[in-house]
């Protein structure tokens, strides 16, 4: 009773304040989410030309109409099949080279923090300097090729329709694989060691332990690779549109969002990029769901 | 530690798998650190080929960085690089502090639905919102080319706004309260006892900052027509794109622009690589 008396007054006065605080990044929120994400739906529905700054023009309702242009553009449906390759190429990679790496990182080891490093120094770095060097790889007298010789892809690596998407997928794979590493290294720290006793004692080997006890042990920071991943993929731009030259042959290694950047800005047709917009949100949440139902059965 | 200590297998065993451990170690590290050995060697050359020849220092020359300087006004690109990247911590600094603080000690209503909504903007891919941000901000608003353009989608990092209010929600409400008791006002609180003490998260928040507006090509590359007025990973995209002509090693200009576009965030990580431990990247996107 005393407590609660003492501690009223500091409430009130704390009430104000708190919301003065939040103001900034709420509006921040507002400006940033909630109203973009409003006018998307807004201009989806509508016929949307750019204009100059203050002209009007007519913004008609249209319905469905853009939606049905992104359904029936071949170009939409090849874009969504690429990051579809690209998941199945990133997420298994991701999750087994990112578990094998930070399980052999979480143990005693001479030069751990190197290892930490060297693993995450090309997730600290801007994807142009690394596009660069990997067009400077896996160009047509790139390093890679040189080194193959005559085992070297015709046409190569970046301008061949069947590898452009493979090719990005490993890159983003070998980016962003230390954040997951780290990842998983923290969620290790949650698997009980006595498991490994129990296991141990079992007569369960290295091998047998490792997919008996640490991998349903981190089953939940797999979850959160597994979502990730689909994200990153959904927000792939720099990739098709730096290291294949804008999306590869034929659009063979084109993205949603590139198509949404080529088709809106520089096209013109922001009405069609809007609708474009909505369905791979909708695409991703339902992914994301489904993903998470997989990788989480069995817990 | 829990696989090595959980057992104790004969010596041997141990020693190979230690052993196992440290060449799986070694060959990934290789596999990440080549490119970059790769990249400072190649913006050294002379002739930049790509061969291993180009693998191996030698006709070593500052030539390419003074290619790519003339080719897209470096320091011009660092600068707009470095005031946008400035704009985008500072605020993130005031205003994120100031929520996170808020989010954690501050009794105000709604509290828990912004936090809720907090999470949510995480979630949502910023790339989406791309078109009608570019509708607003440049075609509305008229901020094409401008500072202030290129920093307001980034302006308060939520993931650093989530991570603040994770530290400051592990201090003890009960040294807040006795502040309070003693008169100080919660701005006070906030920057005499909270900050200094939560002075390792603010490291860990200004470099998950920090690589965010420093390495994003996307956004500028849509409100910066002006070349004057490009960051730098906007200019070197470009000339990765069409200007390799203009110069007479474009790879080596090339390697050398994307040495200059690397190292900060690199020298950054490397320095600051203490603090920023797998504990703040869990708590900072754990839902």
């Amino acid at each position: 009773m005393t407590l609660l008396h003492t501690k009223a007054p500091a409430r009130r006065s704390t009430s104000r304040i708190g919301a003065l605080f939040v103001t900034p990044y709420v509006l921040f929120i507002l400006a940033v989410f909630a109203v973009p994400l409003g006018y998307t739906v807004w201009i989806s529905f509508h016929r949307f030309y750019f204009t100059a700054p203050g002209a009007d023009a007519d913004t008609p309702w249209v319905g469905l109409d853009n939606y049905q242009a992104v359904f029936t553009d071949p170009v939409v449906g090849r874009a969504f099949l690429n990051i579809l390759i690209f998941l199945v190429i990133n997420v298994p990679l991701t999750v087994g080279l990112s578990l094998v790496l930070a399980s052999a990182l979480n143990a005693k080891l001479p030069f751990r923090s190197f290892f930490r490093a060297a693993y995450y120094v090309p997730y600290v770095t801007a994807s142009v300097a690394l596009v660069a060097v990997w067009q400077f790889l896996f160009g047509g007298d790139g390093l890679v090729n040189n080194l193959l010789g005559g085992l070297a892809p015709d046409p190569s690596w970046l301008v061949n329709s069947e590898l452009a998407m493979p090719v990005i997928a490993f890159f983003v794979t070998w980016k962003q694989l230390g954040f997951f590493v780290m990842l998983y290294l923290a969620a290790l720290q949650n698997v009980g060691k006595e498991l490994y006793e129990a296991a141990s004692v079992d007569g369960a080997g290295r091998i047998r332990q490792f997919f008996s006890v640490t991998v349903p042990g981190v089953r939940p920071a797999t979850t959160l690779v597994v979502i990730y991943a689909i994200i990153t993929g959904a927000n792939l731009f720099s990739e098709p549109y730096l290291l294949t030259g804008g999306g590869g042959p034929d659009h063979a290694s084109a993205s949603p969002v590139l198509i949404m950047y080529q088709k809106g800005i520089e096209q013109g047709h922001p009405d069609f990029a809007a609708a474009l917009g909505i369905v791979l949100v909708a695409v991703v949440l339902a992914v994301s769901l489904v993903a998470r139902k997989l990788t989480e059965r069995g817990n | 530690m829990s696989t090595t200590t959980a057992t104790t297998p004969p010596r041997l065993w141990g020693r190979l798998s230690r052993t196992v451990r440290l060449v799986i170690l070694l060959i990934g590290a290789v596999a990440f650190l080549f490119p970059f050995y790769y990249m400072v060697v190649g913006s050294l050359r002379g002739t930049t080929t790509g061969d291993l020849s180009s693998a191996v220092p030698g006709d070593l020359t500052g030539g390419n960085y003074a290619a790519i300087n003339s080719a897209i006004s470096l320091g011009r690109s660092l600068l707009n690089s470095g005031i946008m990247t400035g704009g985008v911590l500072l605020c993130t600094l005031v205003f994120g502090l100031l929520a996170g603080y808020a989010l954690a000690q501050l009794h105000f209503r709604g509290r828990g639905s912004l936090f809720a909504t907090l999470l949510l903007v995480q979630m949502i891919p910023f790339q989406l919102l791309m078109l009608p941000l570019y509708v607003l901000v440049v075609r509305d608003y008229g901020l094409g080319d401008n500072y202030l353009g290129m920093i307001l989608p980034f302006a308060i990092n939520s993931t650093a706004v989530f991570l603040f209010r994770q530290f400051f929600i592990q201090m003890p409400a009960s040294l807040f309260e006795a502040a309070r008791i003693d008169g100080a006002g919660e701005l006070q609180i906030l920057t005499r006892i909270a900050i200094p003490m939560a002075r390792p998260a603010l490291l860990s928040g200004v470099l998950l900052t920090f690589i965010g507006p420093w390495n994003e090509f996307l956004w500028p590359f849509l409100v910066t027509k002006n070349t004057d007025m490009q960051p730098l990973a906007v200019s070197l995209a470009s000339f990765l794109s069409n200007l390799q002509g203009t110069v007479a090693n474009p790879t080596g200009a090339l390697m050398a622009g994307a040495c200059v576009l690397a190292a900060p965030a690199v020298v950054l990580f490397l320095l600051f690589q203490r603090h920023f431990t797998s504990t703040d990247i869990d708590s900072g996107t754990k839902g």
